[in-house]
């Protein structure tokens, strides 16, 4: 169960959201729209506590956040088993058994991460969020560099894997993921000139 | 009301407005005053010669060069606990007064040394302790030049003085342990008996003054720049939403 | 913790060069210096304390600014910040592992690299005890100036001027205790900075490192 409540988020310094709310619940997903600039990656970002909101809060439960975004952390001289069995080790989880074979990566396995082509990186990074056991995602244009197949592949790990068992996601995307799941148009949040918060304000 | 009130960058500017001509012009008073008196108005050193009289500007120089850092690390102490951006931005403001300052010292130092120990410079711990923290300076400015945004730039260079405070004193310490000097003792210090005679002391002092006053005066007009700069980069971004990703 | 120190590790072995190139310039460093100030040996021996505490240090620096860059620029370090661990562990073992990857085979090779400067005999026990004892410290004091510069574009240059002023006290210390080592006086008093630069390098910059990536990763 994910809360966000009058969350206002800043750029540089600048507010760029305010008055953000919404709630997804266990098995939910909400996909975030907007033109470029308008402040997915900063709202994601914020969510994941990243970088500090300036005014409202988000509630979910205590370590269960996980971050992606187009930069992945892939390790080029690592294989991928290898780069998986990392992020397990860190966040003390298992590695699931079938998580290669969910993301299309069992022939790859030995492959060293730097060998592989854009999206079957992309594939890789993904499969991260299968191994670490966390409950509330949230990513910023996962597909990016994906083929259709593959955003297939991560639909159905979305659908049948993560929420299926409780989790739920928060994602910025452009395409359609093939997910029944409402939609937040973040334009009508976007802060204006005269919005307060923001670190440059005391000087305005 | 809080004295904090006063840290609020427009009060700030407010209140400093009328005070800068005034620091400006008493440090000047002083500084001709003490200076003059000085050079020209106390006995030569029986030992040193008229060389002694470097010493009003040396030693004023070199405990502002102290000072000015010291203020640096109260004023990001400050800025990392109750974010006031006039003291990040008043941190800023003095580290090239002090690189100046410690500049003057080393300068008036090796002007002094040469007829005294017939050498520019020698590595004797109090001159290689400022050129450590002339080091120091150096690389908190140009931490504060290479990073665009202003908050970040606060805290990283806030950070970055504590520790180098941190590692100054240490610095100090080990060069203490490495070399033991030919620097006369402190010209200046509690004990009667010890620093320099009635006569070379009260100028002394009156420069001490002036220099303080002058190190005030250029900080608050340099933060108060900084003010201004900030305020119409803020004002800036306000007006022209930005069209970038991050 | 410790899967981050072998994935690190791992990295540096499977780079390449990493673990060599500094060895190499510290090589190349000790080589250039009887070119100039000429091949005397008793002139050699005077100044081969120095000379290796200082080579040492400038081929510890030379791989500074890969500790947290990398990680920085493929995004691991952010989702290392959204993982259990602390931060402050995170600087800690990417200090450890520059350390294992540059300051202990620097301090390895220190012995050989005396010979040719033709170093005092019973200095030998004592330049491996200092570097032994100081480059840690000088990986941690490395890792702080590199995760305050990790978001500069040209941070490299940067990271030196901040990080050298800070190295003043080990340097001191370190060589101080070669020196002395050589001369047959004793050393407790340089070690024993030494040591205490590096415990509390290690107790107490983590911190101030995880504040600066923090701050860079906002």
């Amino acid at each position: 169960m994910l809360t966000v409540t009058d969350l206002a988020c800043a750029r540089g310094g600048v507010p760029v959201l305010s008055g953000v709310s919404f709630a997804v619940p266990a098995g939910g997903v909400l996909i975030l729209r907007g033109p470029n600039g308008v402040g997915k990656t900063t709202l994601l970002r914020t969510l994941a506590g990243l970088q500090p909101a300036l005014s409202g809060t988000v509630d979910f439960p205590e370590d269960q956040g996980a971050y992606a975004s187009h930069a992945d952390g892939v390790k080029a001289t690592l294989t991928v088993t290898e780069n998986l069995t990392f992020w397990a080790q860190v966040h003390g989880s298992r590695m699931p058994d079938d998580i290669l074979a969910t993301f299309d990566l069992e022939t790859l396995r030995d492959r060293m991460a730097g060998t592989l082509s854009a999206g079957q990186k992309r594939r890789l990074g993904l499969a991260r969020l299968g191994v670490i056991g966390r409950k509330v995602l949230f990513l910023d244009e996962p597909t990016v560099s994906l083929d259709a197949f593959s955003v297939r592949l991560f639909a159905d790990f979305l659908r049948d894997r993560h929420l299926a068992q409780g989790g739920l996601a928060v994602i910025a995307t452009h395409i359609d993921l093939g997910i029944d799941a409402p939609e937040l148009d973040l334009t009508p949040f976007k802060a204006g000139p005269q919005t307060t918060g923001g670190s440059d304000e005391a000087f305005l | 009301m809080s004295i904090w009130e006063y840290a609020n960058p427009k009060k700030f500017m407010g209140w400093t407005a009328p005070l800068v001509p005034w620091l400006f012009g008493l440090a000047g008073a002083c500084l001709i005053v003490g200076l003059v008196w000085g050079f020209f108005l106390t006995p030569d050193d029986y030992k040193q010669g008229s060389t002694v009289k470097i010493i009003y500007l040396h030693v004023p120089s070199a405990l502002m060069a102290i000072n000015a850092w010291f203020m640096m690390l109260i004023a990001s102490l400050i800025w990392l606990v109750r974010r006031h951006h006039v003291s990040a931005l008043a941190a800023k403001a003095a580290a090239p007064v002090g690189v100046v300052m410690t500049l003057i010292a080393l300068f008036t130092g090796a002007v002094w040394g040469q007829p005294m120990w017939g050498t520019w410079w020698a590595w004797d711990p109090r001159l290689t302790s400022f050129l450590i923290l002339f080091l120091f300076y150096l690389g908190y400015i140009a931490l504060w030049a290479a990073i665009e945004d202003p908050d970040t730039a606060a805290d990283l260079t806030s950070v970055l003085c504590i520790v180098g405070s941190v590692f100054a004193v240490l610095s100090r310490y080990a060069v203490n342990f490495w070399n033991q000097g030919l620097h006369q003792g402190a010209s200046l210090s509690m004990d009667k008996a010890d620093h320099v005679a009635n006569v070379f002391y009260i100028p002394l002092l009156v420069c001490i003054a002036g220099f303080v006053l002058l190190f005030i005066a250029l900080v608050l007009l340099r933060t108060r720049t900084e003010i201004r700069v900030r305020r119409m980069s803020a004002l800036i971004a306000r007006t022209r939403p930005t069209e970038v990703t991050t | 913790m410790i899967a981050l120190l072998i994935r690190d590790l791992r990295l540096a072995v499977r780079a390449g060069g990493g673990f060599g190139l500094g060895l190499a310039f510290f090589l190349i460093v000790i080589v250039l210096v009887p070119f100039g100030v000429g091949p005397e040996a008793a002139v050699l021996t005077r100044i081969a304390p120095g000379i290796l505490w200082v080579a040492a240090l400038l081929a510890a620096l030379l791989s500074l600014d890969r500790i947290f860059a990398l990680d920085f620029e493929d995004g691991s370090l952010a989702l290392l910040a959204t993982s259990p661990l602390p931060l402050e562990g995170v600087a800690l073992v990417k200090a450890l592992a520059h350390w294992i990857t540059t300051g202990l085979p620097l301090t390895l090779a220190a012995p050989v690299l005396g010979f040719l400067l033709n170093l005092d005999g019973p200095a030998y026990p004592w330049l491996l005890a200092s570097l032994a004892l100081g480059t840690p410290a000088l990986s941690m004091i490395g890792a702080f100036g590199a995760a305050l510069t990790v978001g500069l574009r040209r941070g490299g240059l940067l990271l030196s001027l901040l990080v050298l002023p800070l190295y003043v006290p080990t340097l001191i210390f370190g060589a101080e205790v070669v020196r002395r080592g050589a001369e047959g006086m004793p050393v407790t008093t340089p070690l024993l900075m030494l040591a205490g630069i590096t415990v509390g390098g290690f107790a107490l910059l983590p911190f101030a490192a995880a504040a600066a990536l923090r701050v860079n990763l906002r």
